[in-house]
């Protein structure tokens, strides 16, 4: 069955050294944004919850890259990676999640909810799952204007039990519509285990039912999950047939910033950082010659950040006039 | 003007707008090869094919949030349940996706959907098939809710909420489907939202009322006129928005006002009607509000027992003798 490869191995890659230092640069862009985003939030500078993509960049940076502008993507509350990726600038994002009128959503949506149409990042969704059908619905929508369109929606472990997922599945199956279904297995759901959530612990054997094409990796490196998303993108935009991906990767950081970690432990977190895959490009590259293209990238990345912060801080409330248009576009019902 | 059913006002009112708009298509458990659960849609897959006229399978949340996602990005879905009983398994894609995505968004998105079905009692179908869902609905910004009557409201409001930029839940009734009625033939014949219709002019009393319950308070008021009572029905169609200014004109005439409708008293749509009085005409009554609801237990089965629970011309009648101060 297409898709139906069933290892964790890793590809052969033969690409250039610039897709993979912009890759990376994109890459430690995420990075870098949100630990200054966590450092924001101690301040008290930042509210509510912040989930952190911290050691899963490879994932969306990857995926995005192998995207067309055009395409559709959606993902759930841990979404500043995703957005990054697909183009909001860090300016926009760091002030959504400052609560500011210069955000990517004018500071109403805050860290789970990152809207950026014109990059068509359609959104970070609160509810677990039931961003699922509205992804499908963009490939649905993809289909009925026959405009060549893919959408990707991208969803934790801790999801596929629920039913909108499920649903989601079934429809995006039987309707043969063109999305990859990209479950971020980070081996935990909040601080529940795999082996806690799961009976069946190949995420990717969840297709099968729906006679699905599936795949299983590990985010190892950028260009790996570039390649093997990369397939699934082809196959929805070619034969118009959905794709469910289990991409492994591992959050350095805790399911939000109130989290105390107590459900795993400090060697296992630490063995994990030792394959971060942003340190794994940056050691490639380096060995490639490229010290000074990462240095300058790293330096204009500080600066990025530095000026994000500083705009964030900066810039407007929003005011209580975009309250009631934002509610409605038409006049407001009440 | 023709004269046709309630079922096949709304059925025009669907032809008409995916004439006329390619973006819209209709979905939804047994639409076309079956032709609708109750024939609302027969004929439709005929006409337009199975691109536009889908069968989905029993996924009310995942047809719906597939329905939400496409009006995302510029589609304009009609997603018709069997009944809003179902809804309530999509309550989730209703309330956190079709009403909070234009706000999360920061107004960048807006979901042009409308949500249709047939909504209350029917006839002995239990608990679990006769809620009146509105009430859910109607609390929530960013929703629109409507309730017609009569199969001409019907039409030119469901003309009205496909051609809406927003979230609209529409609410007909299985016991409506074969009510008769005079409607406009003009293809941009649309009602406006938010304006309630005065059903029956009267100076004594308002008896206020959406739905089904439009034609148990005309029943009432004719069988209080024998009574020298002369009663005026407004028929709201419109919850979200509300008519204001329909609900304090009438009191200004008439200083009384009974509400009727399905579902149950506590708070609601009724509630909410209740506090807009008060609230803009307090000193035009003469007497509280009364309404007339379901009783506030689930429906039962019996078929005595489901009369006994619904509101009935002899409720509202007595309820309007009770704000008349005629009850002994």
């Amino acid at each position: 069955m297409a898709g139906g490869r069933d290892h964790l191995m890793t590809t052969t890659r033969k690409h250039s050294d610039e897709l993979h230092l912009a890759l990376y640069r994109k890459m430690f862009q995420i990075r870098r944004f949100e630990e200054e985003a966590a450092r924001a939030y101690a301040q008290g500078k930042i509210g509510g919850f912040l989930h952190l993509y911290i050691g899963q960049e490879p994932v969306a940076v990857g995926a995005v890259a192998a995207l067309q502008p055009t395409d559709y993507a959606i993902t759930t509350y841990r979404d500043h990676g995703l957005a990054l990726a697909r183009g909001t600038t860090s300016r926009a994002a760091m002030a959504e999640l400052f609560g500011k009128v210069t955000g990517c959503s004018k500071g109403l949506g805050g860290s789970m909810h990152f809207f950026d149409v014109e990059h068509n990042m359609l959104g970070g969704y609160g509810i677990v799952g039931g961003h699922v059908p509205l992804a499908v619905g963009t490939a649905f929508a993809s289909k009925y204007r026959q405009d060549g369109r893919v959408a990707i929606v991208f969803l934790g472990e801790g999801a596929v039990s629920i039913g909108d997922f499920h649903e989601g599945m079934s429809l995006a199956a039987l309707w043969k519509l063109p999305i990859v279904i990209v479950v971020e297995n980070n081996e935990y759901a909040m601080g529940t285990s795999l082996s806690r959530t799961l009976s069946v612990e190949d995420v990717s054997l969840k297709a099968v039912g729906y006679g699905m094409a599936r795949d299983r990796f590990f985010a190892n490196h950028v260009l790996e999950v570039h390649d093997r998303i990369g397939e699934a993108i082809d196959r929805a935009r070619t034969t118009s047939e959905p794709t469910l991906v289990e991409v492994r990767t591992y959050r350095f950081r805790g399911h939000s910033m109130s989290d105390p970690g107590k459900y795993r432990t400090p060697d296992e977190l630490e063995e994990r950082k030792r394959k971060d895959p942003l340190m794994v490009s940056r050691a490639e590259l380096e060995e490639k010659g490229h010290q000074a293209a990462l240095q300058k990238i790293e330096a204009e990345i500080e600066a990025e950040i530095e000026d994000a912060v500083r705009f964030a801080d900066e810039s407007p409330e929003p005011g209580p006039e975009l309250l009631e248009a934002t509610t409605y576009k038409g006049a407001f019902a009440r | 003007m023709s004269v046709m059913r309630y079922r096949e006002a709304v059925r025009a009112a669907m032809i008409e707008e995916m004439e006329r708009d390619e973006r819209v298509y209709l979905i939804g458990e047994e639409v076309g090869a079956y032709q609708g659960a109750y024939k609302v849609s027969e004929g439709m897959l005929e006409r337009f094919g199975p691109k536009r006229v889908i069968d989905a399978p029993i996924t009310e949340s995942g047809f719906t949030g597939i329905s939400i996602g496409a009006a995302m990005v510029g589609l304009r879905p009609i997603v018709e349940y069997m009944t809003w009983n179902f809804s309530a398994v999509a309550f989730d894609q209703i309330l956190n996706n079709a009403a909070k995505i234009r706000q999360m968004s920061g107004g960048q998105l807006h979901v042009p959907i409308v949500l249709r079905a047939p909504n209350g009692s029917a006839r002995q179908v239990g608990s679990q098939h006769s809620h009146a869902m509105e009430h859910f609905y109607a609390h929530v910004p960013g929703l629109k809710v409507l309730a017609p009557a009569t199969p001409a409201d019907a039409k030119g409001l469901l003309k009205a909420a496909i051609r809406d930029d927003d979230p609209v839940l529409f609410m007909e009734s299985e016991t409506l489907y074969n009510v008769k009625g005079e409607v406009p033939d003009d293809p941009d014949f649309v009602v406006p939202m938010g304006q309630a219709r005065v059903a029956r002019e009267g100076k004594d009393v308002s008896i206020i009322a959406y739905g089904r319950p439009v034609h148990l308070a005309l029943e009432a008021a004719a069988q209080l006129e024998k009574e020298g009572i002369d009663a005026e029905v407004v028929d709201l169609r419109s919850l979200r928005p509300l008519d204001e200014e329909a609900l304090v004109r009438t009191v200004q005439k008439t200083h009384r006002a009974v509400l009727t409708y399905e579902g149950w008293p506590y708070g609601g749509v009724g509630g909410e009607v209740v506090d807009r009085i008060q609230r803009l005409a307090f000193d035009e009554l003469d007497a509280p509000i009364l309404r007339v609801t379901f009783r506030d237990v689930p429906m039962p089965y019996n078929a005595k027992l489901e009369q006994y629970v619904l509101p009935q011309p002899d409720r509202i009648a007595d309820a309007v003798r009770e704000v008349l101060y005629r009850k002994g």
